[in-house]
């Protein structure tokens, strides 16, 4: 992205203001904003084609002659006869002293080209940068994959005298502390958003001294959660640091969305149309997204929760579209072998554990859950002989496994990483929690058997052909005996891996890294398969389908993919977020991936449409971990602000707060019953939580689902089970084995 | 509120590198006589420019799950804006930095020393660091976190100091934060303590002194070994207890069976026990996890036993009781300086004490020899102001004994060892070691 902004010269803003009407400002606008709903590559090409045909503007033909430039100066002559044929363009288009006096003659369209001739160079690196998106057509990139910095700015020439923008917000300000309570709480929302824009509007027109008094004067108003945005704010204060970044980019393109009641938005209105204060209503026309509801005023406390993401809070209808949360049915499987070797096991008690346990399995898989999404919504893998005794194993265990409660703690075992000289960067267990992976900081991906079962690879082909094909245990005799050790090293990276995940199957390891790449490695071979790469800057999460298959990636380039691992492309960009993508979780059901996010906001996504579903706003800070309850009816959220978030899928809405960490919770699981939630942080500790307490006290309440308020119960405290200190072990990862033992990973940091 | 807001614009209030900075970096690159305006704009450029590599360089260091901000993040920072890393740029030193000054100018430079490359070949390779392992043990069972080396004390100390020093403190409300739910699941308060102390009246979380088997077993088996006759086994049994991080626990047992073994052992004059108990004192104060304020009113008056007694072992004319009184006079002092406070007044009641009994005529020669220990342990000023006036009496009471007429052998001794510690003490340390270790 720098080197776009870093290659354009002043002039040509200038002229874009000038030629462009600031209608077609918002046009583009609207635009992204029809980007970030319909993202899938299906849809979003149909988009981009509409465009094209629509008309050829001054920006495609930028494009175009951009393109042949491009594949002037790399001597494909060919390609560029066909392509200038094909877009109708003279033949001396590509000259630029032709380019000029043609743009002379006919003026108009052909003289941003003109000016913008001079500029391929910058035009051509955003071409590249954002081809490599895949799918996408380079022309599409152009006009959709970045937000058109100009544009963005150009809104901004409005010139108003700088010295009255002071006189104009305090006015305001005055005007809401003399309101009635009720109205205060919600007009106090939209100082934050206003403080914004006033100040970047006199950052754009050079008011620099009167840019740093206003920041002066009310930074300090603003709530404390908008700390680490003043910050970045503060630093801004020239007209050539706004070209490149990308916080104030997202406030830009993005409307700032606030939540008002009809009677105190008419206040507002009333007041500056009062008051002919028209700077203030230009902005927030222009610039908010003011979501009127019918009803009481909401309170400061029931503001303060849902705020504090970068584009203010979702809208009430992104949240409305149905969310099949339910479970896929189990395929039903025959047991027979399970009996005899129960009964071998322990021979008292086994009538009574078999029974309630095969109810509940029938029960389960006869009734079809209405929230579930149909069997076939998006296809899956059929299962193999050795997933079906995976699943056998499952249940077995399932039936040993450990009631929790809040009278019935799990027991946490603590793996620790010793001499990993705190390069340890992602962690993950496999499901039947027999093998530990570890990301470091020096590319390495790394795994141990937790078991007495060493890691075997599989014999050189050679050896594989000595072997009797026929015999039953040759899934044994494949193994090399040699290789037999507790754990494996990985090489392939070429930056710290930050994301890291088992297959379900445990065949597979994904990695991510700063590199760019995501990597299947095989855990048979201990090499790598595939490297997937489109993400082209550090990719932060990564992680399995419960069904395998499917993967979920998401980054820096914040957008989130998803990747089946036959592909070498994505199936579905999920774009939207604001900011970097730091974490992605796969639903239950595989129907869906959630992204947390540094906007502090949390996606759900449809994997079959590729559109968002949810928006979840309520974090004050980069949001670190997610993760769902095993019924997929919850999700809960973790960020470096402390705070887990609890959040219900089907309506759309905040369950509840767990307050008590203090530093960046990195880690969050649900017990396989769902009763209870762990956590854990960077402050060193493991906190467990009653999370059916939190969902029953709410459930019992009647849900306001109309105006998506809720009143959140602050009664962390009675929620909070229990507190395990480590000795100075951040807690990185968190597991629950199919037992409910709850296993914890860290790197010590003595 | 204001005070808030002027706090916080404080913090936002934008740096900007001095432009004396950019003159150096352009001496640096050969650009001489640059204008004072290039120079206000490129250090704002510049300092504009380096807060956005922070910022970013802070997301990787998020990521990579760590509190310290390294140079690799600021590589990595300068990767995503496709800036070439500064490539070895790694620094042994917290700081790298240099100061320079000279012509009124003052410098801040990165020292590149030049390295002798015979130098580095010819140095043997340095141990291969340790490789990465995995290291697995309980952190909680069944909600109750085992008290093990590898687990943070139950209670830390600075909450058992505050428990024992300001009891009321724990019961406040709006404090209980910290104190009453990191105690929750953790075996040090209430049974009952899961979820259910939520009343609006909060108690003082009441201390369960119930030891699990494992644990008194532990206590059978350390007790046995401190007061038994193998002295590896003793060694290990106090080493354990100096160390180990679970005994917060236990630490009510320990201390009545120093103060009821000392009570025990003063009256058969076993002088070996005696010492056996007081090690157990001095294992117990070296143990960084426990705080023994509470538990003083047992061993203070262990320990002052093992200074002043008339008597201390059977034969006192032979055995060396003179070590344990100096060993226990050392505890003593220690447990002044780490507990005396306004409120217990701890130094000077054991002066006094100790003064009490050395100014009275009848007190025996090993009384008057443990209080003047005792006393001279307490540091120069208590020398000062308490032994050095009183050297010439005490002076004239040994050449009375000495040079008198012999009524019994043990004045002798006892004068003879008084003598020789007012002539030692003010020469730090006393020297005891020779029976201990």
């Amino acid at each position: 992205m720098a080197a776009v902004q870093g290659g354009m010269s002043d002039a040509d803003i200038e002229t874009d203001i000038k030629t462009e009407p600031s209608t077609d400002g918002f046009g583009n606008n609207n635009a992204n904003d029809g980007r970030v709903l319909s993202a899938s590559p299906g849809s979003g090409s149909s988009t981009g084609s509409n465009k094209q045909t629509a008309a050829v503007t001054p920006e495609d033909q930028q494009t175009l002659l951009a393109v042949l430039q491009f594949l002037k100066k790399n001597k494909l002559i060919e390609s560029v006869e066909i392509l200038r044929r094909e877009a109708g363009l003279p033949e001396n288009s590509l000259d630029p002293k032709a380019t000029e006096s043609a743009g002379a003659g006919s003026g108009g369209a052909a003289g941003i080209v003109d000016l913008e001739g001079g500029d391929v160079s910058s035009l051509l690196s955003r071409v590249t940068g954002s081809s490599s998106a895949g799918a996408q057509a380079p022309t599409k990139a152009v006009a959709e994959d970045q937000p058109d910095v100009r544009v963005v700015l150009s809104a901004y020439s409005q010139q108003g005298d700088p010295t009255l923008y002071e006189v104009y917000y305090s006015d305001l300000k005055k005007f809401i502390e003399t309101v009635l309570d009720c109205h205060r709480a919600e007009l106090s929302q939209v100082f934050y958003p206003l403080f914004v824009h006033m100040y970047l509007e006199l950052v754009y027109n050079n008011h620099e001294s009167e840019a740093k008094a206003f920041f002066e004067k009310f930074s300090g108003d603003q709530e404390c959660y908008y700390e680490e945005d003043l910050r970045v704010l503060s630093g801004l204060t020239k007209k050539e640091h706004m070209r490149g970044n990308e916080t104030l980019l997202d406030f830009r393109t993005s409307k700032f969305v606030l939540r008002i009641s009809r009677d105190s938005y008419q206040l507002l209105k009333r007041h500056l149309q009062e008051r002919q204060n028209n700077q203030i209503w230009n902005i927030i026309q222009e610039h908010l997204y003011i979501d009127i509801f019918d009803g009481m005023p909401r309170s400061k406390s029931q503001i303060d929760a849902m705020s504090g993401s970068l584009a203010g809070e979702a809208k009430r209808e992104a949240n409305k579209t149905k969310v099949y949360y339910g479970l896929l049915k189990e395929p039903e499987i025959e047991l027979p072998l399970d009996d005899e070797d129960e009964e071998a096991e322990n021979e008292e008690g086994k009538p009574k554990k078999k029974k309630p346990k095969k109810d509940s399995m029938g029960s389960k898989s006869k009734k079809q859950d209405p929230n579930a999404p149909s069997q076939n919504r998006i296809p899956l893998p059929e299962l193999k002989d050795s997933d079906k005794l995976d699943k056998i194993m499952y249940m077995k265990e399932a039936t040993k496994r450990i009631r929790l409660g809040s009278d019935n703690l799990p027991s946490v075992c603590f793996y620790t990483f010793l001499n990993a000289y705190q390069g340890l960067t992602a962690v993950d267990f496999t499901d039947d929690s027999s093998l530990i992976a570890g990301g470091f900081a020096d590319s390495t991906v790394r795994v141990w058997s937790v078991t007495p079962k060493k890691l075997r690879k599989v014999k050189s082909a050679a050896d594989l052909n000595l072997i009797d094909k026929e015999s039953d245990d040759v899934l044994e005799r494949i193994m090399d005996e040699k290789t037999a050790s507790e754990s494996k090293i990985m090489y392939g990276h070429s930056g710290p891996v930050y994301g890291i995940s088992f297959s379900p199957d445990r065949n597979y390891l994904l990695s991510s890294s700063e590199d760019g790449t995501v990597r299947l490695w095989s855990l048979l071979t201990f090499t790598c398969l595939v490297a997937y790469k489109g993400h082209n800057y550090p990719v932060w999460d990564t992680q399995f389908s419960p069904y395998g298959y499917y993967f979920v990636s998401g980054g820096h380039d914040r957008v989130a993919r998803l990747w089946a691992t036959d592909h070498y492309q994505p199936l579905r960009i999920f774009s939207g977020h604001l900011a970097d993508i730091t974490c992605t979780r796969f639903h239950p059901n595989s129907n869906y991936v959630a992204t947390g996010s540094s906007d502090r906001t949390i996606r759900v996504w449809d994997v079959l449409s590729g559109n968002c579903v949810r928006i979840f706003t309520g974090h004050k800070g980069p949001i670190h971990s997610l993760a769902f309850s095993p019924n997929g009816k919850f999700l809960a959220s973790g960020a470096t602000d402390g705070r887990v978030l609890l959040w219900d899928i089907g309506h759309g809405l905040m369950m509840g707060e767990l307050k008590g960490h203090t530093d960046t919770i990195y880690s969050l699981r649900f017990s396989r019953d769902g009763e209870i939630l762990a956590s854990g942080s960077m402050d060193n500790t493991v906190r467990l939580w009653d999370v059916m307490k939190a969902f029953d006290d709410l459930e019992t309440d009647d849900f306001t689902a109309a105006t998506g308020h809720i009143h959140l119960q602050d009664n962390s405290q009675e929620l909070l089970l229990g507190t395990y200190t480590t000795k100075s072990t951040p807690v990185i990862h968190l597991h629950f084995t199919r037992r409910n033992l709850l296993l914890a990973a860290g790197v010590s940091q003595l | 509120m204001s005070a808030m807001a002027e706090e916080r614009r404080q913090k936002h209030c934008s740096v900007v590198l001095p432009t004396e900075s950019m003159k150096a970096m352009a001496e640096s690159v050969g650009v001489g006589q640059l204008q004072e305006d290039s120079c206000v704009a490129l250090s704002e450029e510049v300092s504009y420019r380096i807060k956005e590599i922070a910022q970013d360089a802070l997301k990787f260091m998020h990521h990579g799950k760590r509190r310290k901000l390294t140079t690799s993040d600021i590589d990595n920072a300068l990767k995503l804006k496709n800036v070439e890393p500064l490539y070895g740029f790694q620094s042994q030193e917290f700081i790298p930095f240099r100061f320079a000054s000279g012509g009124g100018r003052e410098l801040h430079f990165y020292e590149e020393k030049e390295v002798d490359l015979s130098d580095i070949i010819n140095t043997p390779l340095p141990r291969v660091p340790l490789d990465v392992s995995l290291k697995a043990h309980w952190l909680s069972i069944e909600g109750m976190q085992p008290a093990i080396p590898e687990n943070p004390p139950p209670a830390t100390k600075e909450q058992q100091k505050v428990e024992s020093t300001e009891p009321l403190k724990v019961v406040k409300p709006g404090q209980e934060e910290e104190g009453t739910i990191q105690g929750k699941g953790q075996g040090t308060t209430t049974p009952d303590g899961k979820g259910q102390c939520l009343g609006l009246i909060r108690l003082k979380p009441r201390s369960t002194h119930e030891l699990s088997v494992e644990q008194q077993l532990y206590y059978k088996e350390i007790t046995e070994a401190c007061v038994g006759s193998c002295e590896a086994k003793r060694a290990e049994a106090l080493q354990s207890i100096a160390t180990d991080p679970g005994l917060y626990q236990m630490l009510p047992r320990f201390s009545t069976f120093i103060s009821e073994g000392v009570r025990v052992n003063v009256v058969q004059n076993n002088l070996a026990l005696l010492i056996y108990l007081m090690r157990m004192v001095k294992a117990l104060m070296d143990n960084p996890t426990l705080y023994l304020e509470k538990y003083l009113h047992e061993l203070i008056p262990a320990v002052v036993t093992c200074i002043v007694s008339k008597q201390l072992c059977l034969r006192p004319d032979v055995d060396n009781h003179w070590a344990l009184r100096d060993f226990a006079a050392r505890l003593m002092a220690q447990s002044c300086k780490t507990f005396s406070t306004t409120t217990n007044n701890i130094q000077s009641r054991i002066t006094k004490t100790f003064t009490k009994s050395w100014l009275d005529d009848k007190t025996q020669w090993t009384t008057r020899y443990g209080c003047i220990a005792g006393l001279a342990e307490l540091g120069p000023d208590v020398i000062k102001t308490l032994i050095i006036p009183r050297l010439a009496i005490e002076g004239a009471r040994i050449k009375a004994v000495m040079e008198g007429p012999v009524i019994s052998n043990i004045d002798k001794i006892g004068a003879e060892h008084v003598q020789s510690l007012l002539l030692l003490s003010p020469k730090y340390p006393i020297p005891y070691h020779h029976l201990f270790i």
